[in-house]
This record gives structure tokens, C-alpha cells and sequence, in this order.
């Protein structure tokens, strides 16, 4: 059970990214013949209930810099995970050939 | 959970960043701290660090049918104490602000409140307190980054219904309004976070237990277990 567990977790993350993809269907058209967005931002969505809440809200701040399409901010967003990836993946290599090679040790200390 | 570029208005902005900088000030001083006595943990905290990088920048479905991300802040908060999550929390949310106009520069300080500062508090006293009541290894891991990612929507969704309270209702229609858009959607999202904080937890119990003890983060027992 233990060996498997963390095999078993992933899987589990998985299938709870994959249900609400199966699940969540794509509702009719409006009247007005608009295409109803799914599995749009929470943020965006955040931001139109203040657009509701409080209509005359003006944002006073613009970003400094904006990805130029989708595609580069996919690019940099994978950039980001990338990044975090490699660094995790190298020290977990790390620690296990360490591991190994402690162990390794150990037994030529015994023989 | 990214508050937008300009959606605070200017006293709450301000008010947040006053708020969080004490805290990513005293964190980098018991980071600068770390670093000297135990050079050797460098490593690890880059590991926390590239954790919340990887998991910020994944934007899972939820079954609400909208977006998010996770934090990540969960692991670092728990083997490096909370404080140490705020400047790290920050050059997360920098990259983000700066390079993907995801965030901002004016909201800053509250993304950071939430997402640097509430999450891993959040997280250390759950796994202090699941450890208290002597919960299994597994489970207080996942206790404490579930909620923490959970807590830190629950945090921003307050903050905009404390800048944006509702006409009719106030403070309490709005922050359900919000609630419903980031902590609902959250849930599902929080689960898988605090089972890949297990993942993670499981291999370091596995290949680093000298760490991990030395830490505090186990006690010799359940290392041999």
C-alpha cells in the first residue's frame, strides 16, 4: 500500500481534473446567439461582479506589460511550471542517488 | 484568486501592502538567518520555492465550470515555518504580475496577504495541530495545504468584499457573491493540491529523512514507519 500510495494520489488528482471536463456541459447559445463561455477564469469572473456591484468602478492601473496574445501567456505560463518542474525533479534525483549510494556505503562498512 | 491590476481602489491598496510588508520583511530576515546557520537547506528551500512557481501557474477546471490555480504555499509553510512563505509567495506573484499581467503591482499587497501570508500560517497550525491530536504523517500534510489553499480564496474573496460591499446587502451578499465565484470552485482544486503536497511529503520522508528530522517536521518514528 505504502509503495503505491503516491502512484495511487496522482491518479486520484487525475481523475478530480478530468470529471468536472466530462461533467460540465456547454449550455445553449443565449438568445442573442452568443457562444456561453466554459472553464473561464475565477479572476475574470470576479471581475465582473464588481462591474456589477459597483458599475461606475474604473480600474486606476493599467499593467505595465500585457502578453501580446494567448499563445505567449501559454508560453509563459509554461515557462513558470517548467521551471518549478526541473527544480523539483533535480533534487529529488539528487536525494535519491544519495540515498543509494548511503546505503551502498553501509553495507561495504559491514562486509 | 489574482486580484486584477487596478481593482482595489487606492486606500485599499495601500492599506494592503502597509499590512503584508512587515511580514515579507521579517520573512527574508528569518530566511537571510536559515541560510547561515544551515547552508545545507538551501536546496530544500528551493524546493518550496519551485513548488508554488509549478503549482501557481497550473489552472485546473473546477466542476463549477470555471478556472483556477493552487498555491503551492502549503509545503514550504510547513517545513520552513510560515514566515518564510511571504518573500517567496512575493516573487511568485511578481513574476506573475510583471510578466503575464496575472495580478498586478497596485494589488500586490493583498495577493500577497492572501496568498503568501494567510495560506501558510493557515497551514502551519493545522499541521501543528493535526500533529497535536496525533493525526497520521499523510493526513496532517493534507489538512494543512488543502485548507491553506482553500483559506487563501476564502481570504481574497473577503478583501474584494471589503473594497466592493454590496448595495442592498453589504459586506455579507457581496463576500457570498465572491465566495461563490473563488472558494466554491476552489474546493475540488484545494483537494488535489493537498494531495500532491503528500506526493511531495512522501518522497522527501522516503530519500531526505535527516532533513526532515533535523526540521522538525517528523520525529524519528514516523520516519522508520
Amino acid at each position: 500500500m505504502k509503495r503505491y500510495q503516491n502512484l495511487l494520489l496522482m491518479i486520484v488528482v487525475i481523475v478530480l481534473v478530468a470529471i468536472p471536463l466530462w461533467m460540465v456541459q456547454k449550455p445553449a447559445p443565449g438568445p442573442d446567439g452568443k457562444e456561453v463561455e466554459i472553464f473561464r477564469g475565477a479572476d475574470d469572473q470576479a471581475k465582473d461582479i464588481i462591474g456589477k456591484l459597483a458599475p461606475g468602478y474604473q480600474p486606476w492601473f493599467n499593467p505595465l506589460m500585457e502578453p501580446p496574445s494567448g499563445e505567449i501567456g501559454s508560453l509563459l505560463f509554461a515557462l513558470q511550471a517548467a521551471l518549478g518542474a526541473g527544480f523539483i525533479g533535480y533534487y529529488l534525483g539528487m536525494s535519491v542517488t544519495r540515498a543509494k549510494m548511503r546505503r551502498e556505503l553501509d553495507r561495504e562498512a559491514q562486509c | 484568486m489574482h486580484i486584477m491590476e487596478g481593482f482595489l481602489p487606492v486606500k485599499h491598496a495601500i492599506g494592503w501592502s502597509v499590512a503584508s510588508a512587515p511580514f515579507v520583511a521579517y520573512g527574508l530576515h528569518t530566511i537571510n538567518k536559515r541560510i547561515r546557520e544551515k547552508p545545507e537547506q538551501r536546496m530544500l528551500l528551493g524546493v518550496a520555492a519551485a513548488f508554488t512557481f509549478v503549482l501557481s501557474a497550473l489552472k485546473m477546471p473546477s466542476v463549477t465550470g470555471s478556472c483556477s490555480h493552487p498555491t503551492g504555499t502549503g509545503l514550504g509553510a510547513i517545513l520552513f515555518g510560515p514566515t518564510a512563505m511571504a518573500p517567496i509567495g512575493m516573487v511568485v506573484l511578481l513574476f506573475q504580475a510583471i510578466l503575464l499581467a496575472h495580478g498586478g503591482l497596485t494589488t500586490l499587497g493583498a495577493n500577497i496577504f492572501s496568498m503568501a501570508i494567510v495560506g501558510p500560517f493557515a497551514a502551519a497550525a493545522i499541521y501543528h495541530l493535526a500533529k497535536t491530536v496525533k493525526l497520521p504523517f499523510g493526513l496532517s500534510i493534507f489538512l494543512a495545504a488543502s485548507l491553506a489553499d482553500l483559506l487563501t480564496y476564502v481570504t481574497t474573496s473577503a478583501q474584494l468584499a471589503f473594497a466592493f460591499p454590496d448595495p442592498a446587502g453589504g459586506f455579507a451578499a457581496s463576500f457570498a457573491k465572491f465566495a461563490t465565484v473563488f472558494a466554491v470552485t476552489q474546493i475540488p482544486l484545494a483537494v488535489s493540491e493537498g494531495l500532491l503536497t503528500v506526493v511531495v511529503f512522501n518522497a522527501l520522508a522516503r530519500f531526505n529523512p535527516q532533513e526532515l528530522k533535523e526540521m522538525n517536521v517528523v520525529t524519528a518514528q514516523e520516519v522508520q514507519a
